[in-house]
């Protein structure tokens, strides 16, 4: 019979290789779907590598497109080491990205050192209104924030629509829906010439280095950890529950927002309705594969951001359907819970004893 | 005010919200299944989306429509099965689980169909269920109309309402699931197992909600569109603690809900040109967040719920 037993240490070393064991698997369980498609599986495979690493653009587009999963990863991992499930990172980073459009198409302009600052301060305290109104919910009147956060990504979302089609609709952009373009002192610099990646990806990896920092050294981390952990235990030992809440909400919110900034300041220039092709889910199980950890974010936002890119590649060279990208980040947040399971329980085979069949 | 008046009154402001309260009917039971067994099921998303476009794709290589109902609901009953091994037995979070199964039923469902029709312009249709026409209760004035012109799928929703209903408060079954939400070492203790009762009724809660998937496709519309499902299953999320774990409150809040979502298209066509239309799109998942929040402190969740169980620990 199966016996489950809980393991009584968690060997350190297995936090690393079950994540990257689960995203392998996830990879290898992409054979099912490329076959169902009639495409061959080795040249995909190869495709998709190359479609990363074959060039330095396509490496850079890469790094390009895991630099919002870097903060909406960073924004679900801070929020769920309290438990604080913050599913609406998605309508977050819209509300950073509209920020962004409405102070920085030429409301206000000045010096470079003063703009990009103002921009990312905006957005970021955009995003941060967007949490705290479901935590809010939550410790003023006990509703479930899971729910809310959700439900609050479809009305933002809308939100956005109205407002590219009133306010802040660019009155020369030919009857599209968009915003203004962002002024030249407003926008994050190109870090390479012909390359889209831009400082977008320097200020995720300092947000996440402050997140390490913040969780592992100081006071408010350790609260944090401790709300998380045993929310009781925590209001026994004098910690303000709900007030943790709130700057959990509100440091989540913010990250989600920069991925909005970073997004429209960085890459596209300009606000759509279409500006993240859900990089508010994927940021989910960006956290959930580093295990919440924000250096370990960084490396699974890359992973993701591979997987999303390889297979744009692939599917455009093969034809198989680019949702391909999608259901393996989709499995690879399953395997990692799977995985997570094996780190936490042993599992052991054993014979029925003789007494038992007696 | 007379024109609000007026759409009360009106036979197809009735119709309309019957029509639209259907999936969320299907949806509030399939998550009421599930939450009253103690394991929260946030794949009900993606898994509505499976039952759309199984129901919808079956139909279209050419079952009768009655097996797209079968098909919709075995494959939302798979992924319904997935969450339930990954939560029961290995006990894992039931909120990034569920997350999970939504993002992955939803990109499933999103491959196969891309990969079945690689490149249409318009999506193909199907001859979707007919309203019904009942011999004299179809010809009573307004009442005919309003409960016996509706298609059959409306007509299985309410009779679901009913089954699930008489399961929960009359039957062994039923007195069975509330207890393994509220007390699974109670449960184990009387000899029942607790995994059985868990995986059991997660699955039988997806099979509903995959119905209400189908009900998009196989009957409001005749295609399968990416997106269609629309928060749907959020909001019967939100719907079920509104209607506090109980089958008939559930098909309240979800005909009021289809009220509401019936009115604001009315007054959107009578209001249009002062206020955005956008406002009123938003106004169905705003009414959502202010249910839950109205109910959020009364709201006695299954004791068990989110608790995973594990045999021979306490």
């Amino acid at each position: 019979m199966i016996r489950i037993e809980p393991r009584q240490n968690i060997s350190y070393l297995a936090t690393i290789y079950i994540p990257v064991i689960s995203a392998l698997a996830a990879l290898a369980l992409a054979i099912i779907p490329l076959t169902f498609a009639g495409a061959p599986v080795l040249p995909a495979f190869q495709q998709m590598f190359f479609g990363v690493f074959g060039s330095v653009f396509s490496f850079t587009e890469m790094l390009t497109r895991a630099t919002p999963l870097m903060f909406t990863g960073l924004a679900v991992a801070l929020a769920f080491r309290a438990r604080l499930w913050n599913i609406g990172a998605e309508g977050q980073l819209y509300l950073g990205a509209m920020a962004a459009v409405w102070i920085g198409t030429g409301m206000v302009d000045g010096p470079q050192w003063l703009m990009i600052p103002l921009v990312l301060v905006t957005g970021a305290m955009a995003g941060a209104l967007g949490m705290l109104g479901p935590a809010l919910l939550k410790t003023r009147f006990g509703a479930d924030e899971v729910v809310t956060s959700l439900l609050l990504n479809f009305i933002i979302l809308i939100f956005v629509q109205m407002m590219l089609e009133g306010p802040l609709k660019d009155p020369m952009g030919l009857g599209w829906p968009q915003s203004m373009p962002i002024i030249d002192s407003a926008a994050l610099p190109r870090l390479l010439d012909r390359m889209r990646i831009h400082a977008g990806l320097i200020i995720a990896l300092v947000a996440a280095i402050i997140v390490a920092i913040i969780l592992s050294r100081t006071v408010l981390g350790l609260k944090i950890r401790a709300v998380g952990e045993n929310p009781s235990a925590a209001r026994h030992a004098g910690i303000n529950v709900n007030r943790t809440l709130l700057l959990v909400a509100c440091g989540s919110g913010a990250l989600a927002g920069l991925a909005g900034v970073s997004e429209v300041a960085g890459l596209k220039g300009y606000l759509t309705a279409d500006l993240s092709p859900g990089f508010g889910y994927a940021g989910i199980v960006v956290a959930m594969l580093a295990g919440l950890s924000p250096v370990g974010v960084v490396i699974s936002a890359l992973y993701i951001a591979t997987i999303f890119v390889g297979a744009d590649s692939m599917s455009r060279a093969m034809g198989v359907s680019s949702f391909l990208a999608d259901l393996v980040v989709s499995l690879s947040l399953i395997c990692v819970l799977i995985g997570g399971f094996f780190t936490r329980f042993s599992v052991r085979f054993e014979r029925k004893r003789q007494s038992d069949t007696q | 005010m007379i024109e609000i008046l007026q759409i009360f009154l009106s036979e197809s402001f009735w119709v309309a919200s019957l029509r639209i309260a259907t999936p969320l009917i299907f949806g509030v039971l399939g998550a009421l299944l599930c939450e009253r067994a103690g394991v929260l099921n946030l794949g009900i998303e993606g898994i509505f989306v499976v039952g759309a476009m199984t129901g919808w794709m079956t139909v279209w290589l050419g079952a009768p429509l009655w097996v797209g109902l079968i098909a919709a609901a075995a494959a939302g009953g798979m992924f319904g099965l997935l969450h339930a091994i990954l939560t029961v037995p290995l006990g894992l979070s039931q909120h990034v689980s569920g997350l999970g199964i939504t993002l992955f039923a939803t990109s499933s469902a999103s491959f196969i169909y891309r990969t079945a029709l690689p490149d249409v312009s318009s999506p193909p249709r199907i001859q979707p269920f007919q309203p019904m026409d009942v011999p004299f209760l179809s010809d009573i004035p307004f009442l005919g109309p309003v409960v016996f012109q509706q298609t059959a799928m409306t007509w299985l929703a309410l009779i679901m309402v009913v089954i699930v209903w008489w399961m929960m408060s009359r039957t062994p079954l039923g007195v069975a699931i509330r207890a393994v939400g509220d007390n699974p070492e109670a449960v184990n203790a009387q000899g029942l197992s607790v995994y059985g009762l868990r995986i059991g009724a997660v699955v039988a809660g997806s099979c509903l909600m995959a119905l209400g998937g189908a009900f998009l496709t196989m009957s409001a519309f005749d295609a399968f569109f990416f997106g269609m499902v629309n928060g749907r299953g959020w909001i019967s999320i939100a719907l079920v603690i509104f209607a506090s774990w109980k089958p008939g409150k559930a098909l309240l809040g979800a005909l009021l809900f289809g009220m509401f979502d019936a009115l604001q298209v009315r007054l959107q066509t009578e209001a249009g040109a002062i206020i955005p239309s956008q406002v009123f799109l938003m106004a169905p998942y705003i009414l959502s967040i202010i249910a839950l929040v109205i109910v959020a402190r009364r709201a006695e969740y299954p004791r068990a719920l989110l608790h995973p169980w594990f045999k021979g620990q306490r």
